[in-house]
């Protein structure tokens, strides 16, 4: 097996029964494996809802340890429509192109600085500087903010020692609180300041509603981001032939970064609270327990993808469920496209090859599934193409 | 040059000509309102849906089975709908009239 590879661990249940358990402190979870299940389930907002609980259809759970709402993200349909309308053409300002050359200048000068060093531990020197520094575009807010970001280090809500650390969400509230009151004092072109003068229904956002999207933005596009870039560095390392492709055909980036985000699935599963007894793959689910739409065993379901356990970096049709599905797909979607797509432009036209000099693996314990979903430490080196 | 005319949900009618690539690239090149194609083309995003003229169907062709099974959860998809990054520019196209999908 290649070092870069992530094994399918859910494929033996998904064939079997379509169904997986986790015990979630005390808040079981059945979890739909299947690529048709989760779809279908997804859209059905009515019977399998997200306005629960804040900290509830996320697995593990956050309930114990957070009380804000992420907006639009814990909330349904209807209402989930009219805050999912506010933010939705600010989180499409990656496609403009001022947004795409700030972007490519930040990559440019980190993958030149990268090029320098003899060694480079990936995750916290590459990727979670490279994200920490997109993000202060997708905030618009001056690029010096990232270092306080990077000195968060890799996790905003989970520590070494366990899943969930209330200290460490801790950190990031009391920031965005005072991000929050800054905005308010001096209004800017920033997200929080278009957010505190948007409305719904006639009413101005709240404050804690503000927190709701800020704490959206910054956890759902940390460690998901940072381990997109990681696999892709450590895949790049074992194909160079792929960036040799890149080369010749920039066309196929696009479709490269689609099947990096299907093969990696930076998320592995989101909740669900059913509202009424049903069904779902003749499996009984009752009323107020909790479902999960595990993307990433969907993503290699071989009813839908031909060689699920390889990545074909042209992939053509490619209907994954790596940024979600339906009314609460990714919000951030646009924002990691662009990252990807200039990354491995980035990467083709400056690196001839890289070479992993040690790594250890992250692994996911999920008690029946043990997913690989990145590394906790890669050591590489990017060498230079010569041209 | 193929001609193909995209009428958006505000009835704004655009007329376009290409010569190869889909048709979601070719909407998308020209700010086609309602047409984004976020995921580039591989049948993973919706975003790209269209209405075909019911007589331009014989042209387009119908839907594949990973575009209906895309467009069977969407509420307003009917027997003409297609995701139009799955539809190529080719002069067997020409003229088509597609309408963008709510």
């Amino acid at each position: 097996m290649q070092n870069s590879e992530l094994p399918d661990p859910f494929e033996k249940a998904r064939e079997a029964s379509g169904i997986g358990y986790l015990n979630d402190q005390n808040d079981p979870v059945k979890m739909l494996l299947r690529h048709k299940d989760v779809r279908k389930t997804a859209h059905d907002y009515k019977t399998f809802q997200s306005a629960a609980i804040p900290g509830r259809i996320v697995i593990p759970s956050e309930v114990n340890i957070r009380k804000t709402r992420q907006i639009p993200f814990e909330l349904d349909p209807p209402i989930h429509g009219l805050y999912r309308a506010l933010v939705e053409p600010w989180f499409k300002r990656p496609l403009q192109e001022d947004y795409t050359a700030e972007l490519n200048q930040q990559i440019t000068s980190l993958v030149d600085a990268t090029l320098e060093k003899d060694s480079v531990e990936i995750i916290n020197d590459f990727a979670l500087v490279l994200q920490s520094r997109a993000l202060t575009l997708l905030l618009n807010i001056p690029f010096e903010e990232a270092e306080t970001w990077i000195s968060w280090g890799t996790h905003v809500f989970r520590s070494e020692d366990s899943d969930l650390d209330a200290d460490k969400a801790n950190i990031l509230y009391d920031y965005i609180d005072v991000q929050i009151e800054k905005a308010i004092r001096t209004p800017g072109e920033d997200l929080y300041s278009m957010l505190l003068a948007s409305e719904v229904h006639g009413k101005k956002l709240t404050k804690e509603e503000v927190k709701g999207v800020m704490v959206l933005t910054f956890a759902g596009g940390r460690d998901t981001v940072i381990n997109a870039i990681t696999n892709a560095i450590a895949y790049l390392a074992e194909h160079q032939d792929s960036l040799e492709r890149f080369r010749k055909e920039p066309e196929i980036i696009g479709k490269a970064v689609e099947e990096m985000i299907r093969y990696f699935s930076p998320l592995t599963q989101m909740g669900r609270i059913v509202t009424e007894d049903t069904q779902v793959c003749e499996h009984a689910m009752k009323a107020d327990s909790r479902v999960s739409l595990c993307w990433a065993s969907a993503n290699r379901d071989s009813a839908v993808f031909e060689n699920p356990n390889e990545i074909i970096i042209d992939r053509k049709v490619n209907p994954h469920v790596g940024f979600g599905f339906s009314h609460h797909n990714c919000l951030g979607a646009t924002h990691a496209r662009q990252i990807m797509r200039i990354l491995l432009s980035t990467l083709a036209e400056k690196v001839a090859s890289i070479e992993v000099f040690d790594f250890k693996e992250n692994i996911e314990d999920l008690q029946d599934f043990q997913r690989k979903v990145g590394y906790d430490f890669l050591y590489a080196k990017l060498n230079p193409l010569t041209k | 040059m193929v001609k193909i005319t995209f009428i958006t949900s505000d009835e704004e009618k655009i007329v376009l000509e290409g010569t190869t690539g889909s048709v979601m690239e070719l909407a998308v090149e020209h700010n086609v309102k309602g047409i984004d194609g976020n995921c580039g083309g591989v049948c993973s995003c919706a975003t790209c849906h269209v209405h075909v003229r019911p007589e331009d169907m014989l042209k387009t062709g119908a839907a594949s089975e990973i575009e209906t099974d895309m467009l069977e959860l969407d509420d307003n998809a009917d027997e003409y709908s297609r995701l139009c990054c799955q539809i190529e520019i080719s002069d067997s196209i020409d003229g088509v009239v597609l309408k963008v999908a709510k």
